[in-house]
């Protein structure tokens, strides 16, 4: 028995420890906002937190992530600075599909998190482990830069 | 309960289950999807036409909540607020008071449901128009009826019904019931608003009605379909189009944890159809069990008759038949004696390998059967396609095969083939009609995907003494999409040779188009913009290469082959197709080609001085019956390596519903052009894909992608035919962009991706 914290919840899971957190999350807790895209942490659609940092959850085994706190795009707007994402995304019409935004949103809240104004390079660094196939990249961009200004951040 | 009222149809009761058809009343309404005439176009053509009856779309609940209908699937291009958006503001709806919920698979309730090629809005803007007008005529009728005074003394504003003369007034919700039972009026006594009284039609202030769940994780998508008691598959297929599996041996498969069963999935063809390849399925309590149990499986494969397809020898035989005659498509004047006579003569090769959708969701569905009866959810471009070959699969009537659609993350095409929700409904079969769903890992989805086709582009110019052409050679060989449904298909079908070869309208007197035999060895299948994206890439780079030989301006050189402003037949052209329209309505209009090259020339500064190692490349393309230009400005450092500072893009689509939707199919069509341009590759060996994953198979990433993207919409008019807008954004960018790195460097990139053809 493994012992999660996700979203502030306890969360006891009976699975080999080498079970990667993402499908954890999607098939045993039924957190199905976190998403499957590549399996091999190359497409960042699968980003959670934990303990505040960005990871993959695709790759992380639930071993790595038990007794720390798991944040999934559930309860990202609980957090102002993702709740600040959240509404830059709708009003700047982000999203095509969007189903890539869910791991896009949990990769701009860490970044803005550590780096409030963030400039183009930060961004790009931040932001390049992610990949949107619908090619919504200059409004992610120019919507980390209003969460950023709502937030205080501007440059 | 009246038809027009229901209450809280949420997406979340939907999806489980809950049928639309005890809601809705669609019997007895004239069908009108089929005109009279021999040749129907357009929506009229499409399978189950379309529909315009306010009784399947529309409901209006007591508390005045409208609810929309959106039959069309939703993978990114806004269609689930825009098809809402028409109807609302035909309806005189407020906004804020407007739900979408999603039609099931059923086109004889709703019409034509196969989203694909750009068609959603150009086909259903005047039926879902007609469903608003009607709704609000029969909510007007109700107040009159209700007050007893004639009914031109009301009208329908803003979600209430007004009186005139005395200025009572009624909310929607208050007369949903008596309007319910009001007839729906006849299709001709329609009153359609002005275009001048839209409230939110072309006004661009609509934001997505999904956008806030699809930020908060609560968007739900094929993959996110969770049934009580579902066990979770992925399936082995085989690695080589046509192969099947010669032994098994699943001891080791079940003895992973978690992993509950190993069921074989029988092979249908080829020729693929839309039929799955098959394999063997494991099945356990999570989708990680049953990918471990996958890993144990011990499977050797007879690979058949594909096993030798090899990607870069097929290229080259390729490259043979485009230099050798073939057969004739299109023979205008007199090619070969006006080459004979030309000053000049130029010709070039290009070339387009097989590209993967690579959809951020792979392929996933989930399928149970219960008392004969089977459901399906998934993320599905075209539900009824998916509805029949589940039904013929498990031997049912369609009847009993419901198809519930979920949001699509990503669609691009490759969900228009269904192959994924039969495996489900064949698993779900094998344990007995428990719910089993399906999820295509990353390798799956781009070792056994539907592969945009690959193609070599020869094209030859006679051009006189100012450099002018005379004669045009172009020889298109390519697999054809057809080959997927018949072995015997080796020629580009109309509807291939109709996208940018035969049908390009250029002021040349003397052009021959010819296509060689192609034998397919893997599934070729739409991707979005299709053939496009070759013909474009070879005949706006060609253009630009006789511009250069020419020593004259690429744009302006552009504008003088596309010659003067002129509405040309596209039979005339050969083009039997015209992307299924009338020819009458939808002619090849070189004035709005012309207009969108002028356009996109003067917004990014063509013609400016830059700083060095920077260029800018034009081109243009006629597709979806729209017309898009864009300007790509590349900046190339003395490693090779390219950024792109910025691109402006002009379409001109005809009048446009939610313009900001528009945009953003342009900016996410640029992107995705300049992945096909710099990155993309599918390669095979030994009939073998051999990218893996997105660490071969490359896409843009933010860091690649163009720093700004600037759309001009040119104003289109609502009483004129509309243009599609998915797809026709896509096919300039690659020229466009090659034509930059020309500009920039004087290196010429003739065969894609780019990747390091420039690294110094």
């Amino acid at each position: 028995m493994i012992r999660l914290e996700v979203n502030g919840k306890r969360q006891n899971v009976d699975l080999p420890p080498e079970t990667p957190l993402l499908w954890t999350l999607r098939d045993e807790i039924g957190l199905t906002g976190t998403k499957f895209g590549c399996g091999m942490a190359l497409c960042g659609a699968c980003t959670v937190h934990v303990d505040g940092q960005a990871v993959r959850s695709c790759v992380t085994p639930i071993s790595a992530a038990a007794n720390k706190k798991v944040v999934t795009i559930e309860a990202l707007g609980a957090d102002p600075v993702g709740a600040a994402l959240q509404t830059a995304w709708v009003d700047m019409g982000v999203p095509q599909c969007g189903y890539c935004q869910v791991g896009q949103l949990m990769s701009a809240a860490a970044l803005l998190r550590r780096t409030p104004k963030p400039t183009d390079a930060q961004i790009d660094d931040a932001m390049s482990g992610n990949i949107c196939r619908c090619g919504t990249y200059t409004r992610i961009r120019a919507a980390i830069k209003q969460a950023a200004a709502k937030q205080g951040g501007a440059r | 309960m009246s038809p027009l009222i229901v209450s809280n149809v949420s997406r979340r009761r939907f999806l489980h289950g809950l049928s639309l058809s005890g809601l809705v009343l669609a019997v007895g309404y004239p069908s009108v999807a089929r005109g009279q005439q021999a040749k129907k176009y357009g929506a009229d053509d499409m399978p189950n036409g379309w529909v315009d009856n306010p009784l399947a779309f529309v409901s209006i609940a007591d508390d005045g909540t409208v609810t929309v209908v959106c039959h069309r699937s939703e993978m990114g291009q806004g269609v689930r607020t825009s098809m809402p958006l028409i109807v609302a503001d035909e309806l005189e709806a407020d906004w804020k008071r407007v739900r979408v919920t999603q039609a099931p698979g059923d086109e004889q309730r709703f019409g034509n449901q196969d989203t694909d090629g750009s068609r959603s809005t150009r086909h259903f803007f005047e039926p879902m128009r007609r469903c608003g007008a009607a709704a609000r005529t029969m909510l007007e009728s109700a107040a009159a009826e209700r007050w007893k005074v004639p009914v031109s003394e009301v009208e329908a504003r803003n979600h209430q019904v007004v009186h005139r003369p005395t200025g009572r007034r009624l909310g929607y919700g208050a007369l949903a019931r008596v309007a319910a039972g009001q007839p729906v009026p006849a299709r001709e006594t329609l009153r359609l608003k002005d275009p001048k009284q839209f409230r939110y039609i072309g006004k661009g202030q609509t934001k997505l009605l999904d956008g806030r769940d699809i930020v908060t994780g609560k968007a739900q998508y094929g993959i996110d379909t969770r049934l009580a008691g579902m066990l979770y598959a992925v399936v082995a297929r085989p690695p080589v189009y046509g192969g099947k599996v010669a032994s098994l041996d699943s001891a080791e498969a079940l003895k992973v944890p978690g992993v509950e069963r190993v069921v074989p999935i029988e092979p249908t063809g080829p020729p693929a159809q839309f039929n799955p390849v098959g394999g063997v399925a494991v099945l356990g309590r999570n989708t990680w069990a049953a990918i471990e149990g996958r890993r144990a499986l011990k499977i050797t494969w007879d690979d058949g008759p594909n096993g030798g397809y090899d990607s870069g020898a097929f290229k080259s035989s390729l490259e043979e038949s485009a230099r050798k005659p073939a057969k004739v498509v299109r023979d205008d004047g007199d090619f070969t004696a006006a080459a004979a006579g030309a000053a000049r003569r130029v010709e070039a090769e290009y070339y387009v390998p097989h590209l993967a959708h690579a959809t951020m969701e792979p392929p996933a569905a989930t399928a149970r059967i219960v008392n004969g009866k089977c459901e399906v959810w998934g993320c599905f471009q075209s539900p009824q396609a998916a509805r029949d070959l589940v039904a013929k699969r498990l031997g049912m009537s369609p009847d009993d095969v419901t198809v519930h659609v979920t949001l699509l993350g990503g669609g691009f095409g490759r969900k228009s083939k269904p192959d994924y929700a039969i495996e489900a409904a064949a698993l779900s079969k094998a344990v007995d009609g428990k719910p089993v769903k399906v999820t295509w890992t990353r390798d799956d989805d781009l070792h056994n995907s539907y592969y945009h086709t690959v193609s070599v582009e020869h094209l030859e110019a006679g051009v006189d003494g100012q450099g002018k052409p005379v004669a045009w050679l172009h020889r298109t060989v390519a697999p054809t999409i057809f080959s997927t449904f018949d072995p015997a298909a080796k020629h580009e079908a109309a509807l291939e040779l109709g996208m940018g070869v035969i049908n390009v309208p250029f002021a040349i007197p003397n052009v021959r188009i010819e296509n060689p035999e192609a034998v397919a060895h893997t599934r070729i299948g739409w991707f979005r913009s299709v053939s496009n994206i070759p013909h474009a890439f070879a005949v706006q780079s060609f253009v630009a290469e006789l511009a250069a030989a020419a020593g004259r301006d690429p744009k302006d050189y552009l504008l003088e082959v596309i010659g003067p402003a002129r509405r040309v037949s596209p039979e005339t052209l050969g083009d039997t197709w015209n992307h299924g329209e009338s020819p009458e309505r939808y002619p090849v209009d070189t004035g709005r080609l012309r207009r969108v090259v002028e356009t996109v020339a003067r917004e990014s500064g063509w013609g400016k001085t830059l700083p060095k190692g920077h260029g800018l490349g034009i081109a243009a393309h006629y597709s979806f019956v729209s017309y898009v230009a864009a300007v790509v400005e590349v900046a190339v450092d003395d490693k090779g390596v390219v950024t792109i500072p910025r691109v402006d893009m002009a379409v001109d689509c005809g009048a446009t519903v939610n313009p900001d939707r528009v945009r953003a199919q342009m900016e996410g069509a640029c992107v995705m052009g300049v992945g096909i341009a710099t990155l993309g590759e599918i390669s095979f060996k030994a009939g073998r894909v051999e990218q893996d994953n997105f660490n071969a198979y490359e896409v843009t990433r933010m860091a690649q992608a163009p720093r700004v993207i600037r759309v001009h919409i040119i104003p289109g008019d609502y009483g004129q035919p509309m243009g599609g807008v998915g797809e026709p954004g896509v096919p300039p960018i690659p020229p466009a962009l090659c034509n930059a790195i020309f500009a920039a460097t004087g290196k010429r990139i003739r065969h894609l991706p780019i990747r390091d053809q420039l690294k110094v």
